[in-house]
């Protein structure tokens, strides 16, 4: 028989005008995770209560929120793993504006996302229409696909959640969105200019939270943005390589200009 | 009079997984306005949790592969009861649809010559299944999100569809609210295309997520379209069972493709036990055997843990029934074992399933590359759905079209793993384009005439009853669900008979009744008490239609197994099982002769015997 044992969770229950914790009490079996908690909730005690969810596998990423301060995905995080004697503490994330409960408007990372220039491959190369990679040459790239859209990383990450410059800076979400597409062996894009001015990379300062909260262990920032910040400073400001593009430029400019 | 805000475009797709997607990126392709409407936020479809693959006849790690053997595999995995003219589009097609995503973006594992790599997967001759780890739906529908975002459809997410809406015979439009604040909504639209999943949320035990209601499925019915093969729900045969929290989630084929292999307590491995005469040619007889095929030796047959999901499924049944079972009532599955096969078998495991390993990590404490998993049936797909036209997929309403899950006839008795998404692709294609050529052929239907006002009025009136039933004797919704999951499980499952189905039908009433009664606190804001009450009616609507279509198919046969029919019987060979609304309102099932199909299909199903 499993052991059954009871646990309080204060949950943040609210809209945009006010809200606050409420407690609930509730059963905990073995095995289960928050949004197991939540779920029991629901169907018994607060049928209202909002909260998104889809897979319940740790796969869409729709769950997230702040379990005890820290951001999470609530599939994922095993009660066995929390310190149930005390209350658990679970509401909405923070980087984002409040809907209701534990539900925050993420509308602003779709439109982030559609601003970012898409994959544009190089010709194929093979007649019949397709392109030949090694597994070695995609390895980098497959660990940033691997992002399920959770937006924890934007939520821990402090230039948007506590100095709110989502009109300045995409996040690490889409930082290494942008990463996945430029270390893309088949793209042809270029996407360091908006990476540096409107995308605002230079606002991360590796403090590696998102890295940190990344359910699906991303090294957000080693692998993905440092890497950009290195092509950002490679363009604009390493001075050989600035003269060098200069020189190229007049060079390339002489034919059409002769002196 | 109800309020509402109007959308209006030339093609409305309801759902956005991957038939969805593809079907908006086809039809915008084509030059009309595209509106899309999804129950969650977009990237969250339950397509983002296939595992496994996606088939297709690439012939890139096996160049004796091809679309023939693709299309004989499938119709023999669907009993011959498929359309045969989508099994054949599919098999020429997918192909095409799995380079196309590569084209957009998609990262598939490779071979060492650098094209896309395929893995086995169960009742595919050769392997087939173009993977990412075992996280290609997650790969897919990004990639078609990401695609799809560029090219100006209006999306407009967590929406859900109350009613399809028609003027005369033909589609004139849906009408839903939204979730966030529960206002009602108006989409006017040419034509729609259905792509809304599966019904998986009607059994008790399931791999799918909350939003699959077979809402499609019941829009489609309602509005006087036709369902077949409705019988034909998929058990797949490994889901996790332990802790109970995680009970039914998805433990892809994949494991059995890199040569995982099944158990009972007795440490026998069961499914060399019990292989049917149309697979015998293709199985290997000796464990050895097996495993050469898992290492690629194209002299070597497929081990018995590749047959079909329907046979794999019924043989775990049987040695849990039979007291062979695991201490928490499953199997067990292990692929661990391969260590004294291979060097590195640990960093093989991790890297071929990189998400398996984590999900039993993290919720099962088990380590997977030490241990084996423990396994059992869940309730994971369902062949029937919409009948469509095999070439348009429009169904018999004119404007209404379907693909993925929600439509039918590919699967035919039970469905090849990794064949999904590629329907997906190939069948979302097409409903987007042909969707467009409808709706550039037509006009907007009419809505504004007094009748049909009138529906909008009470689906409205309906929709918001359970606010107004609250305190007076009313129902739970969710114990409403929770008692429709235990009859659907226990008594329309995966061993069927006809008096416990009948029983079923006669709770189903009941359930109505309490669907009608149902009351909500709170108010129209976010409200998942008020969702809830309103998707029991797809719920119920699916659940009736199975339970009849499945009595109504009186022998086994695929993916349905009656215990009281316990073969196959040649009167139903040929038939399918159509459900469709009555005048009346009551649901009426019937039988109609398969397509004939013709002498050169005939000739390749023949040859790849």
């Amino acid at each position: 028989m499993t052991e059954t044992k009871r646990a309080t969770f204060k949950i943040w229950r609210g809209d945009v005008n006010s809200g606050k914790f409420r407690d609930y009490t509730t059963e905990v079996a073995e095995g289960m995770v928050v949004l197991d908690a939540i779920h029991d909730i629901q169907r018994t005690q607060a049928p209202d209560l909002a909260c998104r969810w889809n897979c319940k596998a740790g796969k869409c990423g729709s769950c997230s929120a702040e379990v005890n301060g820290m951001p999470k995905l609530m599939c994922m995080t095993r009660l066995s793993d929390l310190p149930i004697e005390k209350p658990v503490r679970v509401e909405p994330m923070k980087a984002f504006p409040i809907i209701k409960d534990l539900i925050t408007d993420v509308s602003w990372n779709f439109r982030v996302k559609k601003k970012i220039k898409p994959f544009k491959p190089r010709p194929p190369d093979a007649p019949d229409g397709t392109w030949r990679m090694q597994q070695h040459d995609i390895d980098r790239i497959e660990e940033f696909r691997k992002c399920i859209e959770c937006f924890l990383c934007q939520d821990v990450c402090h230039v948007l959640r506590d100095h709110q410059m989502h009109d300045k800076f995409i996040g690490p979400r889409f930082l290494i969105h942008v990463a996945a597409l430029e270390m893309h062996p088949l793209d042809t894009e270029d996407r360091i200019d908006e990476l540096r001015n409107a995308q605002g990379i230079g606002y991360c300062n590796i403090t590696k939270c998102c890295t940190k909260v990344c359910p699906e262990n991303i090294e957000i920032t080693d692998n993905g943005i440092i890497p950009l910040k290195e092509r950002v400073v490679d363009k604009f400001y390493d001075p050989f390589g600035w003269f060098w593009r200069w020189l190229k430029r007049r060079q390339d400019r002489q034919p059409t200009n002769p002196v | 009079m109800a309020e509402y805000e109007t959308f209006t475009n030339d093609v409305l797709v309801i759902g956005s997984g991957g038939a969805g997607l593809r079907a908006a990126i086809e039809a915008s392709a084509a030059g009309v306005s595209v509106g899309m409407v999804c129950k969650c936020l977009l990237g969250k479809a339950h397509t983002v949790m296939a595992e496994g693959g996606i088939a297709a006849a690439l012939a890139n790690v096996d160049e004796r592969d091809n679309w023939k053997v693709h299309f004989a595999d499938t119709m023999r995995g669907g009993q011959y009861v498929n359309q045969w003219r989508m099994a054949e589009l599919h098999a020429k097609e997918a192909p095409d649809r799995v380079r196309e995503l590569e084209a957009w973006g998609a990262v598939f594992d490779r071979t060492n010559d650098g094209r896309i790599l395929q893995r086995n997967f169960g009742g595919h001759k050769y392997p087939r299944l173009a993977h990412v780890g075992d996280r290609t739906g997650l790969e897919m529908i990004r990639t078609l999100q990401d695609h799809g975002v560029h090219r100006g459809i209006d999306v407009h997410m967590e929406i859900c569809i109350l009613t399809l809406l028609k003027d005369g015979n033909r589609i004139a439009g849906a009408f839903g609210y939204d979730r966030e604040r529960g206002r009602f909504k108006l989409f006017r639209a040419k034509a729609i295309v259905l792509a809304t999943g599966g019904i998986g949320k009607a059994y008790k035990i399931t791999s799918n997520s909350w939003d699959c209601t077979g809402d499609g499925h019941a829009l489609a019915y309602h509005v006087g379209a036709e369902l077949i093969d409705m019988e034909f729900v998929q058990f797949h045969p490994t889901g996790m069972v332990w802790p109970p929290s995680v009970s039914g989630m998805l433990v892809t084929e994949g494991v059995r493709g890199e040569g995982g292999i099944l158990t009972n307590k007795e440490g026998n491995r069961f499914m060399f036990d019990e292989i049917p005469e149309s697979y015998r040619a293709q199985t290997a007889d000796n464990e050895e055997e097996g495993w050469r095929y898992c290492l690629g030796d194209k002299n070597a047959r497929r081990p018995p843990e590749l047959l079909t999901r329907d046979h794999v499924a019924r043989c775990i049944v049987r040695e849990i029934k039979e007291g062979r079972g695991t201490p928490h009532g499953g199997v067990y599955l292990d692929i661990s074992w391969i260590k004294e096969r291979i060097p590195n078998a640990e960093e093989h495991i991790k890297r071929k399933l990189p998400s398996m390993y984590h999900q039993f990590k993290a919720l099962g404490d088990v380590d997977i590359t030490r241990e084996p998993m423990e396994v059992g049936p869940t309730t994971h797909y369902i062949m029937g759905g919409v009948h469509v036209d095999p070439d348009t997929e429009m169904s018999r309403v004119p404007g209404l079209f379907a693909a993925g899950e929600c439509a039918a006839g590919i699967n035919g008795a039970n469905r090849l793993g990794g064949n999904s998404l590629s329907d997906l692709l190939v069948f979302g294609k097409r409903a987007g384009e042909f969707a467009a050529r409808f709706a550039r052929d037509n006009s907007l239907g009419k809505i504004d005439s007094p009748s049909r006002a009138g529906t909008i009025d009470i689906v409205a009136r309906e929709a918001l009853a359970p606010f107004e039933s609250h305190g007076r004797g009313s129902e739970n919704p969710y114990a409403v669900q929770r008692d429709l999951q235990e009859v659907m499980q226990h008594n329309v499952g995966i061993v069927r008979n006809e008096h416990e189905m009948l029983s079923a039908l006669q709770e189903l009433q009941k359930f109505w009744e309490r669907a009608n009664h149902v009351g909500v606190i709170g108010n129209r804001d976010f409200n998942p008490g008020w969702h809830t009450a309103l998707d029991l009616r797809s719920l119920l609507t699916v659940s009736e239609a199975i339970t009849r279509a499945a009595i109504e198919r009186k022998e086994s046969r695929g993916a349905q197994f009656r215990e009281d029919c316990p073969k196959k019987d040649e009167r139903f060979a040929k038939v399918n099982t159509i459900i469709v609304k009555a005048d009346d309102g009551s649901m009426r099932v019937r039988l109609e002769p398969l397509p004939e199909m013709p002498d050169y299909l005939k000739r390749v199903v023949e040859e790849m015997k």
